[in-house]
């Protein structure tokens, strides 16, 4: 029984070491989790306690109607509905074509262009934050969902390129090269043939980018600052006083951000770190 | 015609077919829509940036679109300030430390989960929450646990080691530093955790099986197997790690949100907090072009090595 479960040759004592192990680290990594979720069940005479349950006395739902209630939350989920959207949404538009053209063509500057495009990957983000944002003054683009929008595909269309570039890579060129036999053109082959066929890397660029945007804030706090137009990260982080915070009220929003980006993004885990270690491996 | 003996050459170098249905122009028309677009947002913000960098920008003269050149003086004056270099310092400590810790811990934890090992998918998804929760939730839940009074990991500390054992996180910037640290490191691993667990699943067991027969030990299989098929794997996630951590903003930002010093920034905090606290746009621009080529020294030199080895 135990050899088939467990590697051939540990002893028990090491299997218990091993358990013991992963157990502290799941705990360090599952805390703040559950740190937040502990404070937004706490009612608010309590948020200020020196417990350390997890299911607080009393527990609560206060805090998640209060966050609709006494705050904005339902714009800024619109507004960072919108916006991530509209990112997710330019942000592969843009990078289709050039994903498949760094797969299938020879040209001129080919292996540059895919170095640069990584070497984008390397400036901090003031580096193009700041010559953006004077530029966004002048066209009187601060503070509109424009603005902010071409901010966030100036990131993510690089990063597409290569994950659509990689995705491209694996689709056989025999099924396209049987169209233009057939007469195709090479427009008409890539939309009815090679697109439909790299519709999961789309998907998935897409998702990467939406979940990017939704959870950006240092980029959006310095764009936005209307009252009106505030995305979710700034207006969970202007909870954050200098020296008081709601912390119950902000802990239930912040959960309500963050648990459907959890869940997708560990659904969606596994294929990021394929096409990464890919991508870099092949590059 | 050029351009074409040009393709020629490296093709036969490369030994790729040429697409059949490809003319000279249709990769432009296919790179097109990106290459504007990269153009107007990132080529131009770059040029322009470097522009800035020589002029005197700051929130008076921001709107009015006239900056007057000042020469190198941006320049001179964040190169004789003892301010950058102590940051600067304190940068590599930050990277060095939190890649350290991020491939370390990584490694170990991806070891021990390529076992045969019941519930491991179950622990796989627990330990992979940090890199799931968007990073500033995650910059913010530890700043309330380092609050002084209320924080979970002083009322841990107290318990165990009585009431003097309490650490003031947020308010002496060295604490800070070492708050954003361990907030770093505990967001930074379950990446490393993931890209190695891709590269371990890549190996093939017979060497393992071998090395058995041959009698080896566990290190010895770690040192001879493990890790030199990891290294093509582990080397440009390291790289990686180590330029996302030089320009990780989020973390330091949120924990010293609020704190009067420079004294827990790293680079690129300066530079954002420079621009967009202290509107001096200018000088932040040549902070940033500083930044840029510490960057670009750094990655041509991994590059070069890398392409010594092969």
């Amino acid at each position: 029984m135990r050899s088939e479960r467990f590697e051939k040759g540990d002893s028990v004592l090491k299997i218990i070491l091993i358990y013991i192990t992963l157990g502290i680290f799941c705990a360090i990594s599952v805390y703040p989790v559950l740190n937040i979720l502990s404070i937004s069940l706490r009612p608010a005479s309590t948020v200020f306690s020196t417990s350390l349950k997890i299911i607080p006395d009393n527990a609560t739902f206060d805090n998640y109607i209060n966050a609709f209630l006494k705050y904005d939350l339902s714009k800024w989920l619109l507004n960072s509905l919108i916006i991530s959207s509209l990112s997710a949404f330019f942000g592969v538009i843009l990078s289709v074509t050039a994903g498949y053209a760094f797969s299938r063509f020879e040209f001129l500057g080919k292996k540059v262009g895919l170095s640069m495009l990584l070497v984008t990957q390397m400036f901090p983000a003031t580096m193009t934050l700041l010559p953006l944002y004077i530029m966004l003054i002048h066209y009187r683009l601060s503070n509109s969902f424009l603005g902010l929008v071409i901010v966030y595909i100036s990131t993510t269309i690089p990063f597409n390129i290569w994950i659509l570039k990689g995705y491209f890579d694996t689709i056989p060129k025999s099924l396209e090269e049987s169209a233009y036999v057939d007469g195709a053109n090479i427009t008409i082959s890539f939309y009815k043939i090679t697109l439909p066929l790299a519709a999961p890397a789309i998907a998935l660029s897409a998702l990467f980018s939406f979940m990017g945007a939704w959870s950006e804030y240092i980029v959006a706090r310095v764009i936005i600052t209307a009252s009106d137009k505030l995305t979710l990260p700034i207006g969970l982080t202007n909870m954050m006083g200098q020296f008081t915070t709601d912390w119950g009220i902000y802990s239930a929003a912040a959960l309500i951000t963050a648990v459907p980006v959890m869940i997708i993004f560990i659904c969606l885990s596994k294929y990021l770190v394929g096409g990464l270690t890919l991508g870099s491996v092949k590059g | 015609m050029e351009l074409k003996t040009l393709q020629n050459k490296k093709q036969n170098r490369t030994g790729h077919s040429r697409n059949m249905a490809q003319t000279r122009w249709t990769p432009f028309f296919f790179l097109l829509p990106s290459l504007i677009v990269l153009c107007f947002i990132v080529l131009y913000p770059l040029f322009y940036e470097f522009w800035i960098s020589f002029r005197n920008v700051t929130l008076l003269n921001l709107k009015s679109g006239k900056y007057p050149y000042i020469g190198f003086q941006n320049y001179i004056q964040i190169l004789t300030d003892p301010l950058f270099y102590k940051t600067l310092l304190r940068t590599l400590v930050w990277t060095a430390i939190n890649v350290f810790f991020h491939i370390t811990f990584g490694l170990f934890l991806a070891i021990l989960l390529n076992r045969k090992l019941p519930g491991k998918s179950i622990i796989r998804v627990l330990l992979i929450l940090p890199w799931a929760i968007p990073q500033y939730i995650g910059a913010i839940t530890w700043r309330g646990m380092f609050n002084i009074e209320y924080g979970a990991i002083n009322i841990l500390l107290t318990k165990f080691f009585g009431p003097n054992a309490a650490i003031p996180w947020l308010s002496d910037p060295k604490w800070s530093f070492i708050a954003a640290i361990i907030t770093n490191i505990w967001l930074g691993i379950p990446f490393m955790m993931m890209t190695c667990l891709g590269g371990l699943q890549s190996i093939p067991q017979e060497f393992y099986e071998a090395a058995d027969t041959d009698g080896a030990s566990g290190w010895q299989k770690f040192k001879n197997i493990t890790l030199p098929l990891l290294k093509p794997v582990i080397t440009p996630a390291a790289v990686l790690g180590t330029v996302w951590t030089f320009n990780m903003i989020s973390v330091i930002y949120v924990i010293t949100y609020g704190a009067e010093t420079e004294e827990a920034q790293i680079l690129v905090s300066l530079v954002y907090k420079k621009a967009f606290s202290y509107f001096r746009y200018g000088y932040s621009a040549a902070l940033s072009v500083i930044i840029f080529l510490i960057l670009m020294s750094f990655s041509s030199i991994f590059i070069k090595s890398q392409k010594l080895e092969d």
